[in-house]
């Protein structure tokens, strides 16, 4: 694996940060959000700010630009000095001067982060507009030229599109543009690939870098995913609770961390190289799949339009106890799948067999005697329980409707508390009392609750920070082993396929490209699609949970033939 | 675009003929003769069975509709049973005065009611945001008539501005029209501001929350350009639909209005057309009210796409 390496001793500093404290708003008493932390970002490095969600790095962002939530947060104390330029006490006047002149930021979401109803050639003009006196076809021009520096293709075209008509990576591309328009001294990255496929992450993290080595900037790059630090940093943060708890060059970091945190976050990420394959039951499967098709829109009214092919063909089957994952991009259709396996959505061809019965042409009313046989759990536990229901209520509600007494099903939601670690009082509670990770055990409780044969796992661990989702993955597995159950695990994280399935199938455009034991796939792949995939993840050569670069590269012979 | 437009006015066929059919059956239907009803109390029997002929009422039910849907749409409506003067014309002649005040009253609310909402969504829980609110309760709970006194004794009779009722056509004067129209405009207005302007602030406050209107505030955008440019126009479907409803609702509602400052709108034409049980007009006007809906709604659909660019058609 190779890190960056680059010296900036003699750089000039862009960013220092000294003893920052942030608190709620009006409360000074109140127990802080950053605890005094010290940053140093110089000329032309990339710093990446590393921890788990709740940690204050997008609290240090905000800050540096002066946007913290009014009436939320507030500094109560410490120093950010932008050459020289003290931001803690600028006003909003000085502060408007300063941004996207010399202090620049990307979002995560570049969907939500664009304005959905301006054109995104206005919107990077409209950075010129404010801060520069050039004409409007000079401004024109120099928008147009950015936007060819960020390699977006036919600039005239893109200039008079709106937002919702790009993709996700050359959206994000628009923001790159518009934060970069006015060459500004810093760069802050707040998880700027977080929304992105791995491919269209891999090209923006390589944007970045040539933006950055093409005009000097300084980086300052937030993130949770700790192969994406390997592949871009010269120095890294660890934040935890609103403290920096270790700061080193990214090497030194790796191989040697001091910190029990950073150790414990490292040993959290998975790596690339597959499980070691199970014994292959010589049972019947429960979920068999064949020639599953389906085709979005396609009947118009007057003329017949071609509709969205987002499954087509799909073939595959799961035996009792054994996982297999669906892995893809965006738009391949491996949600769609679970979909029609749910029958959330009706497929238009094909056969879907769950324990026996063939459900992919039931009517709703024939389907729900067969219901409690598959059970799935979503990707946002924000979302997928009901707010206002006690978790008691939640893990009922369906074994009751299948008839269970109440008293026994309350029985069982208790037990069902124990497998997945959370206290037995936890069942008169709601939702919002609890983290995301705690929220997932308790859909995956509610899950369970039916006794299901088949769970489908749906991007199950994608909201959760690294060590919450080792935790869970560790859950899955446990209730798996426990019940037997087959699970169909959908995921666009090649890391977390390798741990926790023994089959994979790859999709691409509503295609199955390949599919086979995981450890041939992921190690092996014969398809290029699937081995762009490997190659695109990022910090791939490194065993994150050792310290140590992979002895054999995974992918490596096939990268190479 | 077009097409679309040419499909909602297809589809709202059905819905106008529906309204049709219910119209035609309204004098059809109601208990006795309907040209008794039509003729009145101290008809003879020869001018019954005159106005039976002329309605034809003695040929079957569907050739009764057919006949008097084809004079519809020739734009023959019938006559007044009071006036005896043509329904149309009468209708004409009282449109003018409630679209003009109606049209000033949708200029006024929306022009006071849109910044206060934005102000209020954007200084939102300080004094500003409960001025605006506490006026938007009021504006809800005191009815019209009330409001419409109180600007009549102080405007026209203390301070003697404006006259203290009536109506100028614009064709008049511009100034004769103003001096009229402004009061029972303020009057109406003062409903649809508290609902416009409550609309504004919780469409605005959604908006302001959104992670584009960080985007801008971290570009070193000025905070009205934030507000105006970037928010507002994110927020303003909702407000669209309520100004839409409110148009619609406005011309269908001026009655009282219409009575307090004794103005010859369609609003006391309907009125007195109840009263007097005066059928082709009240027909008229369900008619009138119907297609005002259908072609308000349809408009407000089409200027979504105005917009926001993602609502195509």
């Amino acid at each position: 694996m190779q890190f960056k390496t680059r010296d900036f001793s003699t750089a000039s500093r862009v960013l220092k940060i000294r003893k920052l404290e942030v608190g709620l708003a009006g409360r000074p008493r109140a127990e802080k959000v950053l605890k005094g932390i010290d940053l140093d970002i110089r000329a032309g490095e990339t710093h990446c700010l590393v921890g788990e969600s709740g940690s204050g790095k997008s609290v240090t962002s905000l800050a540096t630009m002066g946007l913290l939530p009014k009436d939320a947060l507030e500094v109560q104390g410490g120093l950010i000095d932008l050459e020289g330029f003290e931001i803690t006490s600028a006003t909003h006047a000085q502060m408007r001067e300063l941004r996207a002149q010399r202090i620049a930021m990307i979002f995560q979401e570049p969907m939500t982060a664009l304005n959905p109803v301006l054109r995104v050639g206005e919107q990077i003009e409209e950075v010129l507009n404010m801060h520069t006196d050039l004409s409007q076809a000079e401004a024109k021009k120099r928008t147009l030229d950015i936007m060819d520096q960020v390699h977006l293709p036919d600039v005239q075209r893109i200039y008079s599109a709106f937002p919702h008509q790009l993709s996700g990576g050359q959206r994000q591309r628009i923001m790159i543009a518009m934060a970069l328009v006015l060459d500004p001294d810093l760069l802050i990255a707040d998880e700027p690939t977080t929304a992105l496929d791995v491919t269209t992450q891999l090209q923006i993290l390589r944007l970045i870098e040539e933006m950055q080595e093409r005009h000097g900037t300084a980086v300052l790059f937030i993130t949770h995913d700790m192969g994406v630090v390997a592949e871009i940093a010269d120095t890294v943060s660890v934040m935890q609770k609103g403290e920096i708890v270790e700061s080193a060059p990214i090497r030194e970091l790796l191989t040697n961390p001091q910190q029990d945190y950073t150790r414990k976050l490292l040993t959290a990420v998975p790596n690339l190289k597959p499980r070691p394959a199970r014994v292959v039951a010589e049972k019947a499967a429960v979920l068999d799949v064949t020639g599953l098709d389906m085709t979005y829109g396609g009947s118009g009214w007057l003329r017949r339009s071609e509709g969205v092919h987002a499954a087509r063909d799909v073939t595959f089957d799961i035996a009792p106890g054994r996982t297999l994952g669906i892995v893809g991009e965006s738009g391949s259709g491996k949600s769609t799948v679970a979909r029609c396996i749910m029958r959330l959505i009706d497929p238009t061809g094909g056969e879907v067999t769950v324990a026996g019965t063939e459900i992919s042409r039931l009517s709703r009313r024939q389907l729900q005697p067969h219901r409690k046989h598959f059970q799935i759990v979503f990707q946002d536990p924000y979302r997928s329980l009901n707010p206002r229901w006690t978790v008691a209520r939640s893990l009922c509600e369906g074994p009751i409707n299948f008839g269970t007494p109440k008293a026994e099903a309350m029985k069982h939601a208790a037990e069902l508390m124990e497998l997945v670690h959370l206290p037995t009082d936890a069942l008169d509670r709601y939702p919002h009392q609890f983290s995301g990770g705690q929220r997932q055990r308790i859909a995956i409780a509610r899950a369970v609750a039916m006794k299901p044969d088949l769970l489908v796992a749906d991007e199950a661990v994608s909201a959760l920070d690294v060590s919450v989702q080792a935790q869970v993955l560790d859950l899955l597995d446990d209730v798996q082993e426990r019940f037997g159950i087959a699970m169909l695990f959908i995921t666009h994280d090649l890391r977390v396929a390798a741990q926790i399935c023994d089959d994979v199938v790859v999709m691409q455009k509503g295609a199955v490209v390949e599919q086979g034991p995981a450890g041939a796939v992921l190690s092996n792949p014969r398809h290029d699609y699937t081995r762009s995939l490997i190659e695109a993840a990022p910090g791939r050569h490194w065993d994150f949970a050792n310290f140590r670069a992979l002895d054999r590269a995974p992918a490596a012979q096939g990268a190479t033939s | 675009m077009f097409v679309y437009i040419l499909k909602r006015l297809l589809a709202t066929i059905p819905v106008l003929l529906i309204v049709a059919i219910f119209v035609f059956l309204l004098l059809r239907l109601t208990p006795g003769d309907p040209a008794a009803i039509l003729a009145g109390d101290a008809a003879t029997p020869a001018q019954l069975e005159r106005i039976r002929d002329r309605l034809g009422l003695n040929d079957p039910l569907h050739i009764q509709f057919v006949t008097w849907f084809g004079q519809m749409l020739k734009g023959d409506l019938g006559t007044s049973l009071i006036s005896n003067t043509d329904v149309l014309d009468m209708v004409r002649d009282r449109l003018g005065p409630t679209i003009n005040i109606a049209v000033m009253t949708i200029i006024i609310s929306v022009a006071l009611a849109v910044p206060m909402g934005v102000i209020a969504a954007w200084r939102h829980r300080t004094w500003i945001d409960f001025a605006v609110m506490s006026f938007s309760v009021l504006g809800f709970s005191v009815p019209v008539f009330v409001i419409g006194y109180i600007l009549i004794q102080v405007f026209a009779i203390e301070l003697r501005w404006v006259p203290v009722q009536g109506y100028a056509s614009p064709s008049d004067g511009i100034g004769a029209f103003f001096s009229r129209a402004i009061l029972p405009s303020l009057t109406l207005a003062t409903i649809y501001v508290a609902l416009i302007a409550r609309m504004t602030r919780a469409s605005m406050l959604e908006v302001l929350g959104e992670d584009y209107v960080r985007t801008a505030r971290a570009k070193g955008v000025r905070e009205n350009v934030v507000l105006f440019r970037h928010a507002l126009r994110n927020a303003a479907v909702p407000i669209l639909t309520i100004i839409g409803t409110g148009f619609a609702l406005l011309i269908s509602g001026v009655v009282v209005t219409e009575s307090v400052f004794n103005i010859p709108g369609i609003g006391r034409l309907t009125v007195d057309a109840i009263l007097a049980r005066d059928y082709p007009v009240i027909q008229a006007m369900i008619l009138l009210t119907a297609g005002i809906y259908v072609m308000v709604n349809l408009i407000v659909d089409v200027s979504y796409s105005f917009f926001d660019p993602r609502i195509r058609y």
